[in-house]
């Protein structure tokens, strides 16, 4: 079996060199991943509406250019609006980038394999929808790299995360998407 | 198509009066799926700063994508046909769970003259659906009808962080000849 990474080694490694991106987790593990390791008032959490998580970090991304845009979430959340690279490859939004922790399960629902355990390759999904460069990240050192891509507003940028597909009890912070959507643009903006 | 309004582009057009009120309103993006009723609205949109009109594949893309908007400080409105509706179902938990500001313009099918049945299970149900999901909808069946419910909608949406829909239904808008 080719190499993965530990998803908390992962995620230790994204929120260590967060800074002041602006980033939109995906409902389920991603934000267990993110909140645990680092919450923040920049984190924006979906608890639901499901395939959401990309065109929120579209929206974002051109509402403030001059900042990074960080979309973390899983494959089959993305997979469910994967319409969304086509639109982003069009606007072409230099800020932002999708990193997809890819376990090829559906973790949520009982661990059920998804799409990409049967082959689907996101990243090339996503050059083919025009991002400027894509990734698929199995080791520690290309981790690393792909993090410090995301500083580069150089996208649309994406790198799939190929993580382990253990299943880890799931805590979520926030699930009042008021307070959530409230921290989040006082800290950014200044008002609610 | 028939059409009760002047030509596109005249200086008392209702759909130009419309699109004056979304810039009025500080909208500054414009996601779309096509329509033929939205379309002075999308060429308008598209000229200008290049940024401003999206393009989607899929409408609960742009649902993400307004309320993606407003997190950054920028207000966005959605622009479908009704079909679109049916599609953005779960995805309005978003705008209802985070009371997002939220404002969508719906050109109506399948009801008024409809002459494609496979328009009519949704266009008959567009808007007990929108209500259903949390929406306050107006319906304009006539010109000025259409201009005051957008220009009232945006405010309602944007200074009681509301959902509003306004729909234009298909007696302003014509039916498509088929």
């Amino acid at each position: 079996m080719a190499n993965v990474l530990p998803r908390k080694e992962a995620a230790r490694a994204l929120m260590n060199q967060v800074g002041d991106q602006l980033i939109v987790c995906g409902l389920g593990s991603p934000v267990s991943d993110v909140s645990s390791t680092k919450d923040r008032d920049l984190n924006f959490y979906l608890v639901g509406a499901m395939g959401s998580a990309a065109p929120i970090g579209l929206g974002l991304a051109l509402a403030q250019p001059e900042r990074a845009v960080v979309v973390v979430t899983g494959d089959a959340e993305l997979m469910m609006n994967v319409g969304i690279l086509a639109t982003i490859g069009i606007k072409q939004p230099h800020n932002l980038s999708i990193l997809v922790f890819d376990n090829e399960r559906f973790g949520e629902t009982g661990g059920q394999m998804s799409h990409t355990a049967h082959g689907i390759d996101i990243a090339a999904l996503a050059a083919a929808c025009r991002f400027t460069q894509t990734a698929v990240v199995r080791q520690a050192r290309e981790l690393t790299a792909a993090l410090e891509r995301t500083h580069a507003l150089a996208g649309p940028y994406l790198a799939v995360i190929k993580v382990d597909p253990e299943r880890v009890p799931i805590s979520i912070p926030i699930k009042d998407g008021v307070l959530c959507k409230g921290r989040f643009r006082k800290a950014l903006l200044g008002t609610y | 198509m028939t059409d009760r309004s002047g030509p596109i582009g005249s200086p008392d057009d209702w759909r130009d009066r419309v699109f004056d009120a979304f810039e009025r309103a500080g909208v500054e993006v414009f996601c779309y799926l096509p329509d033929a009723g939205l379309d002075s609205f999308i060429r308008r949109a598209n000229t200008g700063n290049a940024d401003r009109a999206i393009m989607l594949t899929t409408e609960e893309e742009g649902v993400g994508v307004c309320c993606g908007s407003w997190l950054g400080g920028k207000r966005a409105v959605l622009m479908i046909q009704s079909s679109g509706v049916g599609n953005c179902i779960n995805t309005f938990s978003l705008v209802t769970n985070c009371r997002f500001p939220f404002f969508v313009l719906v050109t109506m099918r399948g009801e008024f003259g409809e002459g494609n049945p496979w328009q009519i299970p949704m266009g008959s149900t567009t808007q007990e659906m929108l209500e259903l999901t949390g929406f306050t909808v107006f319906r304009a069946t006539d010109p000025e009808d259409a201009v005051a419910m957008v220009s009232e909608g945006l405010k309602m949406a944007w200074r009681s962080d509301a959902a509003v829909a306004v729909l234009l239904s298909q007696r302003l808008l014509g039916a498509k000849d088929m």
